[in-house]
């Protein structure tokens, strides 16, 4: 072996020095990168396997009533062979509506506060808690919902929107419980805040100091400048945290099953019952499947619900990643 | 000498550091003061002491008195917004605002409601990027963006956006130091021909620039202020040792 050989071709001994050869620590780092790479990439077959696999389950549905008929229709009575999962999307819609209506101004201004006003030590102790609320169980929220908002909604709101309220669309109290949308809203608001709250305060970070001092250097108040200058940079960010708020509320199962009423009907107004599409999953799936079509019936909800979550969810992490980028362009 | 702003005992922290040590200066009434020194020594500080800028800064801490006309601006009672708007800054990087050039201009105008129709307005955003020496550039594209234009050309708008809101003094943090040899000429100028008007406080890194533009100047030192004088006299028989080494390029 010449002296040119370096030590580390062990696997060259036969002679054939036109490639040189790896060590075997080194193929077997690599071959544990490919296997990560896998690992990693996992997740997105995950999601292709479901979607089909939902989509399988869902086709005889599908093949049985027109697209337009299963989503508009509005009677759902499997035993009938009625299945109109108009209701369900509907009460998924105004919930979502509702709670991210909700959500959204308080929560603007509280990442507003801690990207903008709050000294350092402030946030130091806010920012934790909130996050906090995030670890909190659905199930613990459908809870509270259940002991705190329907009575306060049944005892309080309800009365006041009935006496003051009577003739606005949408604010009609049709029912005598507070088994309903705003309920559900109000909870689902208190759900998703962690989330909206802090994606708006990443993006608040993104705009550069050097810009808000111009604007204070010119003698702007901090508000004039919030206004003028930084929120203008952040517009297409708090809408993408918006639409991630509104996908996670779209989905959200249990908290709102347990509070919202349940009740398979087209909505007039936020004070009546729904029967948002998880819920519909999740209280049935199991239950009756000796009815034709009903097990296809409910895949076909889910399979609504998931691509709906999937397209919001793509379109904000796309506006958001860009966003974020910035920051260290 | 004619005092603009005077500085009494102050002394700033930026959390348990201290970066100003109890300086007391006066600088004149519309003349150009350059701060000098060796960088940390305090001289950006003392600098965005008279504008307030410092408490944008989590944990600064600030004692003594910066009076300005005699009115002392960290006073409980004074508007720290008219303290800016009397006080322009010239930042370090230009930093236009992300909207046009006409935007740019107006904008300060605006926030304080300074004129009374369009019309007024329009003509202040020539007037103002007239002084700035870019009227002739940009005059015909005023409803570009601003970010478009070079980074000369930028320093120049931000320039007359700090002179459109009528400040008595405007502050200069090191504002050539990102600009090609050329455009650091262009704002040198403009800054010589504004003095007549403004009083000028300039921090630079650069003792050629603080001799062209310099009727006074003060040295400091690891924060605090080692010499202040006219310019002629610091530079041709500094008083103080440290002010000779650091004439002569010794650190």
């Amino acid at each position: 072996m010449s002296q040119s050989e370096p030590t580390i071709t062990l696997e060259n001994t036969e002679g054939r020095t036109t490639r040189p050869s790896v060590a075997p620590r080194i193929r077997q780092d690599q071959r544990a990168q490919r296997v990560f790479f896998v690992i990693t990439l996992l997740p997105v077959f995950l999601i292709v396997v479901v979607t089909i696999a939902l989509f399988v389950r869902a086709w005889p549905i599908l093949q049985a009533f027109p697209l337009t008929d299963l989503l508009f229709g509005t009677i759902w009575k499997p035993s009938e062979k009625m299945f109109g999962f108009g209701p369900f999307i509907l009460g998924t819609l105004w919930v979502t509506v509702v709670g991210v209506g909700v959500a959204v101004p308080p929560c603007l201004l509280a990442a507003i506060y801690l990207a903008e006003y709050a000294h350092a030590s402030t946030r130091s102790f806010t920012k934790p808690i909130l996050d906090l609320l995030a670890a909190i169980p659905p199930v613990v929220y459908g809870v509270w919902g259940l002991l705190a908002i329907v009575p306060f909604v049944e005892d309080m709101l309800a009365p006041l929107a009935k006496r003051w309220l009577g003739g606005v669309p949408f604010l009609a109290v049709n029912q005598p419980t507070g088994f309903s949308i705003l309920s559900g809203g109000i909870v689902l608001a208190v759900m998703i805040a962690p989330l909206v709250i802090s994606v708006v305060y990443e993006i608040f970070l993104t705009v550069p100091n050097d810009l808000r001092h111009a604007s204070l250097a010119v003698g702007s108040t901090q508000w004039q400048t919030i206004r003028n200058v930084v929120l203008p940079q952040v517009m297409p960010g708090i809408v993408a945290a918006v639409v991630l708020g509104a996908s996670r509320a779209f989905g959200e199962t249990i908290a709102v099953l347990i509070v919202v009423g349940n009740v398979p009907q087209v909505p007039t107004s936020i004070f009546d019952s729904a029967y948002p599409l998880p819920a519909l999953i999740a209280n049935n799936y199991g239950d009756m499947m000796s009815i034709p079509l009903y097990d296809s019936a409910l895949m076909g909800a889910a399979l609504v619900l998931l691509v709906v979550i999937l397209i919001f969810n793509i379109l904000s992490t796309l506006v958001l990643q860009r966003m974020l980028r910035r920051k260290w362009a | 000498m004619d005092t603009h702003i005077q500085v009494k005992n102050l002394n700033v922290y930026y959390g348990k550091q201290q970066a100003l040590k109890n300086v007391n200066i006066e600088i004149p009434k519309k003349q150009i003061t350059v701060i000098m020194g060796p960088s940390g020594c305090g001289k950006t500080t003392l600098l965005k002491s008279f504008n307030r800028f410092l408490e944008l800064t989590d944990g600064t801490q600030i004692t003594g008195e910066v009076l300005v006309d005699g009115q002392n601006i960290y006073d409980r009672e004074v508007d720290v917004t008219e303290v800016r708007k009397t006080v322009g800054l010239l930042a370090q990087r230009p930093s236009p605002l992300p909207m046009s050039i006409y935007d740019n201009v107006v904008y300060g105008m605006h926030i304080h409601k300074m004129k009374k129709d369009r019309r007024e307005y329009k003509a202040a955003v020539r007037h103002y990027l007239e002084i700035a020496g870019l009227w002739d550039e940009v005059g015909k594209r005023l409803h570009d963006p601003a970010t478009g234009l070079s980074i000369g050309q930028q320093q120049r708008l931000c320039l007359a956006r700090g002179l459109a809101v009528e400040p008595e003094i405007i502050l200069g943090d090191e504002p050539t130091s990102a600009l090609d040899p050329i455009s650091s000429q262009n704002i040198e100028a403009r800054l010589l021909d504004l003095k007549q008007q403004y009083t000028t406080v300039i921090v630079t890194h650069t003792l050629r620039q603080a001799k062209r533009l310099a009727d006074h100047v003060i040295y400091m030192y690891m924060g605090e202020v080692i010499e202040a004088g006219p310019a002629k006299e610091v530079f041709t028989n500094p008083k103080h040792e440290r002010t000779r080494q650091y004439l002569e390029g010794l650190f």
